[in-house]
C-alpha cells in the first residue's frame, strides 16, 4: 500500500514538473507551428535568473523568506518576457513563411546561442539556492515524508493548466487563438491580427518555460547544460498528448510522469526505458498522438 | 562586391589564419619553454564542480611554479628551470572531439605534455592515442580501473589520481571500522559506468566484508536527471540502514537537498563517496553525520604538510576559496611532472626530452599538495595514495562546515594488485591487503 501510494504521489510530482516544462512548448506549437527547441533555453534562463534572485534576496536583502516565492515567479516572468520579445521580434517574425524544418534548425541554432550567452552571463559555477525548497517544511502520509514545496507544484501546474485551458475556451482572445490554431489563412482573412497573436503566443510560452526553469531552481542545482537535459522529456511529453494540445500536454506528462514513477518502485532496471517505451507505444497506436488532429495535406 | 570576390576573400582569410595558427604552434615548440596542454571540463555539467576548479588550481599552482614561489622541493622555477607555459582545451563534446584535441595538442600546439581528463571514456580513448602519437599524458581525475587493464604496457600515459576502486572500498571499510549498523544498504548512483561500477565495487565489499548484508534497493537514474522524488520514496520504503552514493557536482548536491528535506537520512547513514566537493555549498541542508569522500587524501580532507597549506593559502587568495579534491587532484598532477621532468634532466634550464621525463615519472615517489604519491602500480605508471572519508559537521553558528571522525586507509589495503581486477580481488577476500 506504502508503495501504490508513493507511485501516486511521486508520478503527480513529476507529472506536474512535466507539464510546466511542456506547457508553454506546446503552445507555441499548436498556434506558430514552430518545434521551438530553444525552449530549454528558456527554462535555463528561468532558472538562473530565479536561483540569482533568490540567492542575492537571502544574503543581502531584509525581509520575510516568503517573498523569495514572489522573486522566482517575477523572475520568471521578467526574463521570459525579455527574452521571448528579443526573439520573436528581433528573429522569429521575419522567417514566419518557412517550412517546419528550417524553424526546428533555427531554434536549435538558438538554443545553442542561448546556452553559451547563459555561460557568459551566469558563469558555469552551479548555483545552490535552497532557502525556498526546505522553508516549506514536510508532510507525512502514509509513514512516507514528501517536501511540501514538491506538492506546492503539483498547485501550481494545475492552476497553470486551468487558466490556459480557460483562457484558450472561454475567452474572447482564446477563440481568436483557437482559430488561428484551427487555420490561419482564413484568420487572416477574417481579420484577426495573426502576427500580434504570434507574438503574444512566443511570449507566453516563454514566460511558462521560464517559470517552470525558476520553481525546479530551489531543488537542484543549477548549473550549464540543464536546458538541454529538460527540452528531450518536453518533447516526449507533447508527441504523446499531441503536438500544440494542452489537454494532451496534460495527459501526456500524467501517463510519462506515472509509468516512471512505477518503474522507480516495481522494476528500476527500465525506468530509462519507460518514458520513451511509453511514448513509442503511443505513436505506434496513434502517429499524432493522443489530443492530435490529424491534418489533411493541403495541397 | 560580387560572389567570387567574397569566395576569394574567405578564402584567404583562413589560408592566412592556417598560416599563422600553424606558424604560432611551431614557434611556442621553439621559445624555450615548456609547453603544457591542460584538458579539462570548462563547459558543460561537470565543468562546475570539477573542471573550473582544477584549470583554477593549475594557474594558481603554475603561476607560482614561474615566480619560483612554490616550497621546497619545488623551489626550480617552472620545469627545470624553464617557464611554463600552458594550453588549456574544454574536454566537453565527447571521445571523438577529445581524441581530435589531443592529436592538435600532439601536432599544432607542440606540447611537452598533457595533464588532463576527468571522464573516463576520454581517459580511454585518448590513452591509445597518447601512446602513438608519443605524447608524455598525466590523467589527473579519470578513474576507471579498465585505463591500465586496456593498457597493459604503457609508455607514455601515467596517472597520478587514484583508482576509482578504492573510493568504495574504503567507504565501505569506513562503514565497518566505525561501527555503523550495516544489515541492509541501498544504492542509488547514475546510470552509466561510474555509477554501475561504484555500486558494484561498494556492494561486493560490502558482502565480502559482512556476509549476510542484505541489498535493499538499488537505483540508477539517468545522469543530470536533477529530479529524484521517485528514488527517495523508493529508497525510503525500503528501509535501508546504508545508503550509498557516487553522485557528483549538480546531481550530489540536489540529492543532497531533495533527500534532507524528505528525512531521507534520518535515523541511517548516508555516503557519498564524492562528497566532498559540496562541503562549502551544502550551507547546513546535508544532515550532520552523513559520510562524505574527496575521491583520495584530497580538497579538504588533505593532509596538513607545508606544501598542502602553502597550497591551500595560494588558492584561497587567488580565487577566495578552498580547494577541492579536483583543484587538489590537478596540483598532484602537475607536481609529479614537474618532480619526473627534474629527476631525468640535466642543469636546469635544459628542456628535459621526452625519455628524460619517461624515465623520471616510471615509478616516481613524490610530495605532493595531498601527502606522498607513490607511482608504484600499473608498472610504474599509477599512483598508489592513501584514502581518507570523514563525517560531515555544519555549525549553525559560524555557518561553517568541517568533518569529524577522518579515518585514512593506506593504498596497499584498498587498492588491489596490478594482476587482479577490483571484483575478483574483492570476492577473493583482498589477498595481499595491507590494512592498519
Amino acid at each position: 500500500m506504502t508503495t501504490l501510494i508513493a507511485i501516486l504521489i511521486d508520478g503527480l510530482t513529476y507529472s506536474s514538473w512535466l507539464f510546466l516544462v511542456a506547457a508553454g512548448l506546446t503552445i507555441i506549437y499548436g498556434v506558430m507551428r514552430i518545434l521551438n527547441m530553444a525552449h530549454g533555453s528558456f527554462y535555463a534562463i528561468g532558472a538562473y535568473c530565479g536561483a540569482s534572485l533568490v540567492g542575492w534576496y537571502f544574503t543581502g536583502a531584509e525581509g520575510s523568506p516568503y517573498w523569495s516565492y514572489l522573486l522566482l515567479v517575477l523572475a520568471a516572468v521578467a526574463s521570459g518576457l525579455l527574452v521571448g520579445l528579443v526573439i520573436e521580434q528581433g528573429l522569429l517574425r521575419f522567417l514566419y513563411r518557412q517550412n517546419e524544418i528550417l524553424m526546428v534548425i533555427v531554434t536549435y541554432a538558438l538554443l545553442l546561442i542561448l546556452e553559451d550567452v547563459t555561460k557568459l552571463v551566469f558563469g558555469v559555477d552551479p548555483y545552490f539556492t535552497y532557502q525556498p525548497y526546505s522553508l516549506l517544511g514536510r508532510t507525512e502520509i502514509s509513514g512516507l515524508a514528501f517536501s511540501n514545496y514538491d506538492l506546492m507544484l503539483v498547485a501550481v501546474s494545475v492552476v497553470v493548466g486551468a487558466v490556459a485551458w480557460a483562457v484558450l475556451n472561454r475567452t474572447h482572445k482564446g477563440k481568436l487563438l483557437r482559430a488561428v490554431i484551427h487555420d490561419r489563412e482564413i484568420s487572416v482573412a477574417m481579420g484577426v491580427n495573426v502576427r500580434a497573436m504570434f507574438a503574444a503566443t512566443f511570449v507566453v510560452g516563454s514566460v511558462l518555460g521560464a517559470l517552470a526553469g525558476a520553481l525546479t531552481a530551489p531543488a537542484i542545482s543549477v548549473s550549464p547544460g540543464i536546458g538541454v537535459e529538460v527540452i528531450v522529456l518536453a518533447f516526449a511529453v507533447v508527441v504523446v498528448g499531441g503536438l500544440g494540445s494542452i489537454e494532451g500536454a496534460i495527459v501526456g506528462s500524467l501517463m510519462v510522469g506515472l509509468s516512471r514513477a512505477a518503474a522507480v518502485h516495481l522494476a528500476p532496471e527500465i525506468e530509462l526505458f519507460v518514458i520513451y517505451g511509453v511514448m513509442s507505444l503511443v505513436l505506434a497506436v496513434r502517429p499524432q498522438g493522443l489530443f492530435g488532429r490529424a491534418l489533411a495535406r493541403k495541397i | 562586391m560580387g560572389v567570387n570576390a567574397l569566395k576569394k576573400l574567405t578564402a584567404t582569410l583562413v589560408s592566412a589564419l592556417a598560416l599563422t595558427a600553424a606558424s604560432s604552434g611551431a614557434f611556442a615548440a621553439e621559445n624555450g619553454k615548456f609547453r603544457l596542454g591542460i584538458v579539462t571540463f570548462l563547459s558543460g555539467g561537470a565543468a562546475g564542480p570539477f573542471g573550473v576548479p582544477s584549470v583554477n588550481g593549475a594557474k594558481v599552482l603554475v603561476d607560482a611554479l614561474n615566480e619560483g614561489k612554490v616550497p621546497a622541493p619545488y623551489g626550480l622555477k617552472g620545469i627545470n628551470g624553464l617557464e611554463i607555459e600552458t594550453v588549456v582545451i574544454d574536454e566537453n563534446g565527447g571521445t571523438t572531439k577529445q581524441v581530435e584535441e589531443f592529436r592538435n595538442l600532439a601536432e599544432r600546439q607542440k606540447v611537452d605534455a598533457v595533464i588532463g581528463y576527468i571522464s573516463s571514456g576520454d581517459c580511454l580513448a585518448v590513452s591509445p592515442v597518447a601512446e602513438e602519437l608519443g605524447v608524455p599524458t598525466v590523467f589527473f581525475d579519470c578513474g576507471t580501473s579498465r585505463l591500465f587493464e586496456e593498457n597493459k604496457n604503457p609508455k607514455y600515459v601515467f596517472r597520478t589520481g587514484p583508482d576509482a576502486v578504492i573510493d568504495n572500498i574504503s567507504a565501505a571499510r569506513y562503514l565497518i571500522d566505525t561501527g555503523r549498523k550495516v544489515d541492509s544498504i541501498a544504492g542509488v548512483n547514475q546510470n552509466y559506468s561510474w555509477g554501475q561500477d561504484s555500486w558494484a565495487d561498494f556492494k561486493a565489499t560490502m558482502l565480502a566484508l559482512k556476509p549476510g548484508t542484505k541489498v535493499a534497493a538499488e537505483q540508477f537514474p539517468k545522469l543530470f536527471q536533477g529530479q529524484y522524488g521517485a528514488e527517495i520514496s523508493a529508497l525510503s520504503v525500503a528501509k535501508p540502514d546504508v545508503v550509498h552514493s557516487s553522485f557528483w557536482g549538480g546531481d550530489m548536491e540536489a540529492l543532497v537537498l531533495q533527500g534532507s528535506a524528505r528525512g531521507l537520512f534520518d535515523g541511517r547513514t548516508g555516503i557519498l563517496t564524492t562528497g566532498e566537493s559540496g562541503l562549502d555549498r551544502f550551507k547546513g541542508q546535508a544532515p550532520n553525520g552523513l559520510i562524505i569522500g574527496a575521491r583520495g587524501p584530497f580538497g579538504a580532507l588533505q593532509p596538513k604538510t607545508p606544501l598542502s597549506e602553502w597550497f591551500t593559502k595560494a588558492y584561497n587568495a587567488k580565487t577566495e576559496l578552498f580547494p577541492t579534491y579536483p583543484t587538489s587532484k590537478m596540483a598532484q598532477a602537475i607536481l609529479g611532472l614537474k618532480a619526473a621532468a627534474e629527476k631525468g634532466a640535466g642543469k636546469p634550464g635544459v628542456m628535459p626530452t621526452k625519455d628524460q621525463i619517461l624515465a623520471g615519472f616510471k615509478g616516481l615517489t613524490y610530495e605532493s599538495v595531498a601527502g606522498k604519491v607513490e607511482m608504484s602500480r600499473a608498472g610504474g605508471h599509477q599512483a598508489l595514495q592513501d584514502i581518507t572519508y570523514g563525517e560531515y559537521q555544519f555549525d549553525k553558528k559560524s555557518g561553517k562546515a568541517s568533518l569529524a571522525n577522518l579515518k585514512t586507509y593506506s593504498g596497499e589495503c584498498v587498492m588491489p594488485p596490478d594482476n587482479m581486477v577490483a571484483q575478483e580481488w574483492i570476492k577473493a577476500g583482498f589477498p595481499g591487503a595491507k590494512c592498519n
